[in-house]
């Protein structure tokens, strides 16, 4: 259609439409570079009044992010041998030395293996149930809705209180397995009604087919089925990792160290004398941008999702 | 029982390998606030690693998240900490609860004896219930909240002049609270070498206990009681008694009138920020901070001086401070009992105290020369000597978000007022000891 | 016939595909509603080991009474009303200008797409630096635009600004997502509406109030549904943000209810607490949706 539309926008309009948009974007966008640009401030300059927009990179945040320092007597100091590694260079600056690696590494890390043992078993039962309510007569099929309104409508802080005594019973308190378990339970029921949909767009005539081949039922499903829900599984998994990875609520009442995750503990990360906002800022960062990597480069499945998962309710 | 017999031969061999490496070694980790002493105790704690074989590892949660995060820990039957070192009014729950093991007879098996630790200290950080000779915890770090100022401002004679003509009094170390807000009010939006200064940085954090533990060192000072009778419960007019009104009245009046702008939600971290950047011309903290700040190379040595909580009709100072207490759920009690025990030896407690540590020890606190060691410590002891201390009830934490709460409401949110504030308190206090069958 | 010779009975697979699903719906959603409502009769304290007693329901009649707990509502439903109000007016109107398909439109899409992604306690706990008076970013954006001095307002200290420095960025964060569903909505409508509304000559204007919002309505209403819920149960934004603070101003009520449950541990009174709140959200959704049904239907 090259000719004149009636429902095509008028250039004009298209231009004025494309500027207040990328206007708003700039300005929703602003406290995200915020966070990566503090994140390579020294301490002074990100506390400077007016905020500083140029500025000298300094790796100081990160440094702090992953050690612990304690302070030293500027005469102590002068007895300790030359500092071997730049890290140390930069702590040293500061009157302090290096006592030991942060809890960061451990945080970020539990976030890694509990959002991706969620993910994966979510994903995993989700598929099967998804193929069941697609194909078969199930009991609960038409519960399966009011499941993901119930669950939802829940404070997570209210459904904390059963699950911390009965984790307490368990003893599921701060571990991997219990945190998985939650979230997996939690991510599910939405997990089911995605797939389902994707399955639902399936065409039954290939299992048919199949089925006729001489292939049984499990076959026709993982030979056929699954290959065909690929991209429906991966972007619900995609869903299902950003829920776990974020998640705060049950992580800060359910979890103290083994198994917290980093978003109840980047928030406590504080300097010595005051809040060290570039490490915090370091972070956030290194916490968020997987986030807003995937968000950009799968944004067509991603966007889909998000409102595939609540208009078709 | 033959899991009981090995135990406790195992606490026994323990108790004789003294000094030496231990048969085994075993990983402990120990639980506390992330601050300052923190730091030291890992610090003296490399003499216990190299002695025993057993290796430490240190769990340090911020003050802000403290409370919150170890109480659920202890009440999840958590084994993260073999050692915690608690706040003083976690003993009841401690106790009651049975999150800590009780340490009486482990005292007596190596000779420890409480009365080698200041009775003040043993008597807050130690004993459940109060007073009676049941331990929980071995004193560990003595704390008190203190004051300090600009030592070097307060000694300038152009400033010192500008304070006689607007009061007519000598500028000075305050010696009552009315003074010390008067001295606040005068810094106050103050010009000092072309910065602005303001009073002083007092608790007004809202989240865990900061406001209730600022508001206190006034209230303790005009003589406020939780019960007109000890043990009795019997709230109304001890709480809310006019002097209590009179005191609540002032601290809000210090927060509206001699605080830096901004600071509606500041405890420790941030009052020290305040000192440290030069925005205030004195702040209240614990004493805890006071060797840090000491050695402060922008605002310490010679221009910091270290008060105790002024009086005004009494002498009173909020206490603070911990006992080390062992958690009943913990799989290497045993070693952790080593840990105290090694802690509790006068020779490790001086060392404490030499690192920042403030050690309760009568052996480093009766020495002739504690009061000179520091600049502060004879003022610590003067506030030990006064310490009063928030509800140690095992449902403290009950009580205290409710004075955080009317506390809050009425000095920073501006509702209602003092009368108000601490009539609502008692009714909170009265449903909650109703709860408990307490009255 | 086959297929059951040969491998499992479909109602076996079915059975089996399904039932590890049920089972964690069972133990994890449906298994603690029930405990919850057992405690909520009772005087249990989860961090005492003391007789726990039957007491009826004097827990629900304590919250009911509680004027503390009022107030809690009420700073909700200041939150509830605006951050939806802001976020439909913004999000709507950003739908209707993308829907212009002007060129990298979905670039631009995603990127304002990006603060809903992202975990609302770190990006919380962030925007406090922002507020701060002086050095924040915000207050000096506000201050460079208005005149006034960045340090004489504090967005999360202030008992007047408060309610709206979490409404801010509640709205910062979830207006992609309104905007999202009124897109799927602009997107749901088939040109030749447009079309034969145009060769009627009917103008730009009425073919937005008779076309493009009954058209959308749905998808709107669907979005507020979800924001609505979504910000009933707020939490770990506003926690990190302003704590509840200053006094109670912003406690909402998942807030309140941790203090409850978490902090005090009234674990029975709690529990009372969590089925009121749950009463009330499935109460108001259901009305909602009876709305919402009428809507789709016209």
């Amino acid at each position: 259609m090259s000719g004149y539309s009636i429902t095509e926008p008028s250039r004009r309009q298209k231009w004025v439409a494309g500027t207040l948009v990328v206007l708003y974007a700039l300005i929703t966008i602003m406290p995200l570079i915020w966070i990566i640009t503090t994140g390579f401030k020294s301490p002074v300059d990100s506390i400077s009044y007016p905020p500083k927009v140029l500025f000298e990179p300094s790796l100081e945040g990160y440094v702090n992010l992953f050690t612990t320092r304690t302070r030293v007597s500027p005469e102590q100091l002068a007895q300790l041998p030359p500092p071997k590694r730049w890290y140390e260079e930069i702590v040293r600056n500061r009157d302090m030395v290096i006592a030991g690696p942060s809890r960061y590494g451990e945080r970020f890390m539990n976030s890694v293996i509990i959002g991706f043992g969620s993910t994966f078993l979510s994903v995993f039962l989700g598929t099967l149930a998804a193929y069941a309510f697609s194909r078969f007569k199930v009991p609960l099929k038409d519960d399966l809705l009011f499941f993901i309104l119930s669950t939802r409508m829940m404070p997570p802080i209210a459904v904390a209180i059963p699950i911390f005594l009965m984790f307490r019973k368990l003893g599921l308190s701060d571990t991997h397995l219990g945190m998985i378990l939650l979230y997996t339970a939690v991510n599910i029921s939405l997990a089911v009604w995605l797939l389902k949909g994707f399955i639902d767009e399936i065409p039954r005539e290939y299992e048919e087919a199949a089925l006729i081949d001489g292939y049984t039922r499990f076959q026709a499903f993982y030979k056929v089925v699954l290959p065909q829900a690929a991209t429906g599984i991966a972007s619900t998994a995609i869903f299902c990792l950003i829920f776990a990875w974020n998640e705060y609520a049950f992580a800060v009442l359910l979890t103290s160290g083994t198994a917290q995750t980093a978003p109840p503990f980047i928030p406590t990360i504080i300097g010595v004398g005051g809040q060290d906002w570039p490490a915090v800022a370091a972070g956030a960062t290194l916490f968020l941008l997987p986030v807003m990597i995937f968000t950009i480069f799968l944004r067509k499945h991603l966007l889909r999702g998000i409102t595939f998962g609540a208009v078709r309710k | 029982m033959r899991k009981f017999t090995t135990i406790a031969a195992s606490t026994l061999s323990s108790a004789v390998l003294l000094g030496g490496a231990s048969a085994w070694a075993e990983d402990l980790t120990l639980c506390w606030a992330a601050w300052d002493p923190a730091n030291a105790l890992v610090e003296l704690s490399k003499e216990y690693e190299a002695q025993s074989g057993n290796t430490m590892h240190f769990e340090f949660v911020p003050w802000p998240n403290f409370a919150d995060r170890m109480l659920n820990e202890l009440n999840s039957g958590g084994k993260l900490c073999d050692l915690l070192i608690g706040d003083s009014q976690w003993i009841g729950g401690g106790a009651e609860n049975g999150h800590y093991v009780k340490l009486n007879d482990f005292f007596d098996a190596n000779s420890i004896s409480m009365d080698d630790f200041a009775p003040a200290t043993v008597y807050a950080y130690s004993t459940w219930p109060k007073g009676t000779p049941n331990y929980y915890a071995l004193p560990a770090m003595g704390d008190a909240n203190g004051w300090f100022y600009r030592k070097d401002w307060f000694e300038r004679d152009d400033i010192k002049a500008a304070y006689k003509e607007a009061t007519g009094q000598d500028l000075r170390e305050p010696q009552s609270q009315k003074e010390l807000l008067q001295i606040a009010q005068f810094f106050q939006g103050r010009d000092i070498d072309g910065q602005t200064r303001y009073g002083a940085a007092i608790f007004t954090e809202r989240g865990s206990e900061g406001i209730t533990m600022g508001a206190t060192g006034a209230l303790y000072a005009w003589g406020f009681k939780y019960e007109n009778t000890p043990g009795e419960y019997d709230m109304a007019g001890a709480v809310n008694s006019p002097e209590a009104v009179e005191a609540l009245e002032f601290y809000k009046e210090f927060y509206k009138t001699a605080t830096p702008p901004g600071y509606t939600d500041s405890y420790m971290e941030q009052g020290l920020d305040a000192f440290k950047s030069g925005q205030v011309a004195m702040a209240m903290n614990w004493f805890a901070f006071f060797p840090g700040l000491y050695q402060d190379p922008d605002v310490g040595g010679d221009k910091i001086g270290f008060f105790v909580n002024p009086p005004q009709n009494v002498a009173a100072s909020t206490l603070g401070g911990q006992g080390i207490s062992v958690v009943s759920y913990s799989e290497h009690q045993d070693a952790a009992l080593d840990y105290i025990k090694w802690f509790a030896q006068p020779d490790v407690q001086a060392k404490w105290w030499s690192l920042g540590g403030y050690s309760c020890h009568n052996s480093v606190l009766n020495d002739p020369g504690f009061k000179d060691s520091q600049p502060f410590a004879a003022d610590f002891l003067e506030a030990m000597g006064g310490v009063q201390d928030f509800w140690q009830e095992p449902v403290y934490a009950e009580l205290l978000l409710a004075m955080q709460k009317r506390l809050h409401d009425y000095v920073v949110a501006d509702v209602g007022t003092a009368q108000e504030a601490l009539d609502l308190l008692i009714e909170d206090w009265t449903e909650t000891f109703e709860d408990e069958g307490k009255l | 016939m086959a297929r059951r010779i040969r491998g499992l009975s479909d109602r076996a697979i079915a059975w089996i595909f399904v039932a590890p699903t049920i089972f964690l719906l069972l133990a994890v959603n449906i298994f603690p509603l029930i405990w919850t409502i057992r405690l909520s009769f009772t005087d249990f304290k989860a961090n005492r080991n003391r007789e726990v007693e039957w007491i009826g329901l004097q827990n629900y009649q304590r919250i009911l009474t509680d004027s503390d707990i009022w107030i809690t509502m009420q700073a909700t439903a200041h939150f509830l009303f605006w951050t939806i109000f802001f976020q439909v007016l913004i999000g709507f109107t950003l739908a209707w200008l993308i829907n212009r398909k002007f060129k990298g439109n979905d670039l631009w899409t995603t990127i304002i797409v990006l603060p809903m992604m992202l975990s609302p306690a770190v990006v919380g706990n962030f925007w406090t630096f922002l507020y701060q008076p002086q050095i924040g970013l915000f207050n000096y954006v506000v201050a460079f635009f208005s005149g006034v001095d960045p340090s004489s307002f504090e967005m999360i200290g202030s008992v007047k600004l408060a309610p709206w420095a979490i409404v801010i960025v509640d709205t910062w964060m979830w207006t992609p997502f309104v905007m999202l569903i009124c897109l799927a909505g602009l997107r749901s409508i088939p040109d030749y509406i447009y079309e034969a509304a145009a060769i009627d000559r009917a103008s730009k204007w009425r073919q937005f109030w008779t076309i493009t919002i009954p058209m959308v309505l749905p998808f709107l209403m669907l979005a507020v549904l979800f924001r609505g819920i979504e910000n009933f149960k707020m939490f770990d934004l506003v926690v990190q943000l302003t704590g509840g603070g200053p006094g109670s101003t912003t406690e909402l009520t998942s807030i309140n209810l941790k203090r409850e449950a978490f902090e005090k541990w009234r674990t029975g009174y709690a529990s009372a607490y969590a089925i009121i709140l749950f009463v009330t959200v499935f109460g108001l959704a259901s009305i909602y949706v009876k709305a919402l049904n009428k809507v789709k239907e016209r």
